[in-house]
């Protein structure tokens, strides 16, 4: 039966999510923005929290996300059972609480995620719950990831790895890092296998952190590989190369971490525009919902305007994961729910600012922060332009041969 | 098909699904020349001059007023559609592709929806499905989730067409949910007979920031009875409704519904030709001095709660109706995109174009949630105002970029009345605008 409303089952983890936003990460949000690259200590004691949510089966965490997924198989009929939904509401109220926060949160690493996806039992048993972080991007390749340039070959029992990798979130803090890498550049996409990195592998170098306009709780790391060694059974999934296959296997991770994104800007710009509401109501400007929007103050009717952006985002954000809970494949969803909400981020967090004036751009307030926040989240785990290269794909039949 | 819906409509055990299958019309669309030649037969345009009369309805007052039921509480995710809803949509989506779309541009031209095409749309059972079993429907508990699936099928089909045929079945609804026993009695089984009657909701009114919560038509006591004046604008049906449903400032505070049958003394009419949604057969409806019993007040005592509910639920109509017409762009500018070729290779493999496509879609998708949501609220009888007004919201300025770039895609082409994609532009602005006329 159609309904588009916050499943029963996931109001105790939002409820818990929720508290984490509110009394954990809004205390300490404006402290670690100052204070980029240092540790928060403050969430240790959340990683314990975590562990005993996913351990009373409440699920909770990227790992759940992309398990549920795992166990779905290819049985379509199966009757829904994931966790991708419940754990995109509870990252979207972490992230109403403060994104580079929940994006540094113990073992719930984008790297975490892609273990779950495509990892062998045997390897989940060992790394599923490491704290694991993605290392994609290089300084040539971004959105065309099948340029990379990273190399792996195996010698003896043996992987080595060498390259350089930039922008891996949590790439300092994380304890393993999932590293995409090429078996052979002839060979393209489908030579481009990942590989799971322990912190500190010989070979392997912290090159620097970055310095960001937002999400500065979070470290980003650039990260160096010199003839890095790691067993032979690190690599996730198989070590062949199947040129029909393709980017299947890694390209796998997305349809579930894009919605997470997608959440993400859900998360800080339902903040955003709480905080602008009550600083208009503050001014006499109460949202009723009355008339129309062009019976009431300019700047009110700007608020429902970006409340109605928000609330398509937030359900199409909803849709894509329902959908992989459901077992239907969304990749074209997940990236359409991206696209959305990564605009929508931008949007509103930025027109927050400009509505709320001097508490708006000032320190005093949170919001000025929240723009520089949202950015990223049209950016990472795919570009508004890749998501739109995907979505125009799918909706107009076209291959990537045919529309680049 | 037709033995195939029958057989599941039997297995359902549902009349008002037998009384889809059996539609005429699936016989009759095998020939869309029939279906093309019964344009303009005893059509009858909007012209200046007085009501249709109200000779359908004389059903006598009921003992109790009849409720439709909540569905089961709001508490899950879910986009899977029931069997009913299904059946319905893929119905409605036949009639919309062969009879609507045939006929769509000329119905445009004429300002008008010929009867037998309404008649034809009577018979897919629709407007059963808003109103009580008791009073001669097949509905049990509420059915806007479904109208507004099929009211989005058949916007695809024309959305001006998509307004003629909701009209009467808006009207029934909000009779259903909040008329006394006495106006059920009255109007209902008209409604639900075999026979179509067109009757109508006439909010809007002219004049720039219009809040239909506040409309200047007023409603003055007399007697026992009520006094109305003032005129309404984009009335659907104006020439051969036989029932207005009009919303009117009640004495003291606040607005109403009044039933006013056609061809009370003191109803006007003129034609309100309109840039576009031409075959609703928009009229203005003029009110001068227009006398009314105690029990033309919709609701009677709940009668503020009646123009509410009727508001909300006509945005979240319209929303529908910008959605089909939207998917119409989508559907239209794929292939279209795919096969025109510019520069050596289809316009498609451009990113500038495919990249339009891709918002299109997207864009086309969140108001689609959007308006489900709204919708499904009603149904559960949860609050659904903000929910209605944020779909609207949303429908109209996506539905207009849509519409502004399904032209774009075609250039030129887009621009002349050989394609559709301008009677789609035309009518997504007016979709974004218009208060009342129709509810689901």
């Amino acid at each position: 039966m159609i309904q588009l409303e916050i499943p029963k089952k996931a109001r105790a983890l939002i409820a818990q999510a929720h508290q984490v936003g509110e009394n954990v990460f809004r205390p300490i949000s404006r402290k670690y923005d100052r204070a980029e690259h240092t540790y928060p200590k403050e969430l240790d004691m959340l990683a314990a929290l975590m562990d005993g949510l996913a351990s009373g089966g409440q699920g909770g965490g990227v790992n759940d996300v992309a398990q549920s997924r795992d166990e779905e198989g290819g049985d379509k009929k199966k009757k829904k059972r994931g966790n991708n939904l419940q754990t995109l509401l509870g990252m979207v109220e972490l992230c109403w609480g403060d994104t580079g926060l929940a994006l540094t949160i113990p073992r719930q690493g984008l790297g975490n995620a892609a273990v779950a996806a495509v990892a062998t039992p045997d390897q989940k048993e060992r790394w599923g719950n490491v704290w694991a972080a993605m290392a994609i991007t290089e300084p040539g390749a971004g959105s065309d990831s099948a340029a990379i340039r990273t190399t792996a070959h195996l010698e003896g029992d043996e992987w080595v790895l060498n390259g350089e990798k930039i922008f891996v979130t949590a790439g300092e803090r994380a304890n393993g890092i999932v590293v995409w890498a090429t078996l052979d550049r002839d060979l393209g996409r489908a030579a481009i296998k990942s590989f799971f990195v322990p912190q500190g592998a010989p070979g392997m170098r912290l090159v620097r952190l970055d310095h960001k306009m937002g999400i500065r709780a979070s470290d980003t790391a650039v990260l160096e590989f010199v003839n890095c060694r790691i067993p032979k059974g690190n690599i996730l999934g198989s070590a062949e190369i199947d040129t029909k296959k393709g980017f299947g296997g890694v390209m796998q991770t997305f349809d579930n971490t894009r919605p997470l994104v997608a959440g993400m800007a859900v998360g800080v710009s339902r903040a955003a525009l709480e905080v602008i509401r009550s600083l208009l109501a503050k001014a006499g400007y109460e949202a009723t919902y009355e008339g129309t929007p062009w019976t009431q103050p300019a700047a009110l009717a700007e608020t429902y305007r970006m409340e109605a952006e928000l609330e398509a985002s937030r359900l199409l954000t909803m849709r894509a994961a329902w959908m992989a809970d459901s077992g239907i494949p969304n990749s074209s969803e997940a990236s359409m729910a991206k696209a959305k909400a990564g605009r929508t981020g931008t949007y509103v967090t930025t027109r927050a600012v400009e509505l709320a004036g001097q508490a708006g751009y000032a320190e005093s307030e949170l919001l000025e922060k929240w723009a520089r926040d949202s950015k990223i989240l049209d950016i990472f785990e795919g570009t508004q332009q890749i998501q739109l290269l995907i979505v125009a794909r799918a909706v107009l039949g076209l291959k990537s041969s045919q529309l680049r | 098909m037709a033995s195939n819906v029958v057989d599941r409509a039997m297995g359902l055990g549902l009349t008002v699904i037998r009384e889809v299958a059996g539609a005429e019309w699936i016989e009759k669309t095998g020939l869309r020349p029939t279906v093309e030649k019964l344009m303009n037969v005893g059509a009858k345009q909007a012209a200046r001059g007085m009501t249709a009369a109200a000779k359908s309805f004389g059903g006598k007052p009921r003992s109790k007023e009849e409720r439709l039921s909540a569905e089961p509480a709001l508490d899950d995710f879910d986009l899977t559609p029931t069997e009913e809803q299904e059946l319905f949509v893929e119905t409605a989506k036949r009639f919309a592709s062969e009879v609507i779309a045939p006929i769509a541009h000329r119905s445009d031209v004429n300002m008008v929806t010929s009867p037998e095409v309404l008649a034809a749309a009577h018979e897919l059972g629709l407007t059963s499905l808003v109103v009580p079993e008791a009073l001669g429907g097949a509905a049990t508990t509420h059915g806007t989730t479904t109208l507004t699936l099929t009211a989005e099928a058949l916007a695809a089909g024309d959305a001006g067409i998509t307004i003629a045929i909701l009209a009467p079945i808006g009207v029934a609804s909000l009779l259903a949910d909040h008329g006394t026993p006495a106006q059920q009695g009255r109007y209902l089984p008209a409604f639900v007979g075999e026979k179509y009657v067109p009757a109508t909701l006439a909010m809007h009114e002219s004049g720039v920031l219009f809040d239909p919560a506040k409309p200047s038509t007023r409603a003055k006591r007399e007697g026992e009875g009520y006094v109305l004046d003032g005129a309404k604008c984009f009335v659907p049906l104006a020439a051969t409704a036989e029932l207005f449903v009009v919303a009117a400032a009640l004495p003291g505070s606040g607005a109403g519904l009044f039933l006013v049958d056609g061809g009370t003394a003191g109803l006007t009419i003129a034609p309100e030709p309109a840039m576009g949604l031409r075959a609703a057969g928009f009229g203005t409806l003029n009110l001068a001095s227009v006398r009314v019993g105690k029990d033309a007040l919709l609701g009677g005592d709940a009668a503020r709660d009646a123009l509410a509910d009727a508001i909300d639920r006509s945005r979240i109509a319209w929303s529908a109706l910008a959605v089909g017409t939207s998917q119409a762009v989508l559907d239209y500018v794929v292939p279209y995109t795919n096969d025109r070729h510019a520069f050596g290779e289809s316009i498609s493999s451009k990113q500038s174009v495919a990249f339009m496509v891709a918002d299109i879609a997207i864009e086309l998708e969140g108001m689609r949630l959007l308006t489900y949501r709204a919708a499904s609220r009603v149904d559960a009888k949860a609050t659904f105002k903000r929910e209605a007004f944020l779909a609207r919201l949303q429908a109209s300025e996506k539905g207009m970029q849509i519409g502004s770039n399904g032209i774009q895609l075609l250039g030129g082409h887009g621009f002349i009345t050989e394609y559709p994609v301008e009677r789609w532009y035309r009518h997504l602005r007016g979709l974004g605008i218009i208060e009342g006329g129709i509810v689901v």
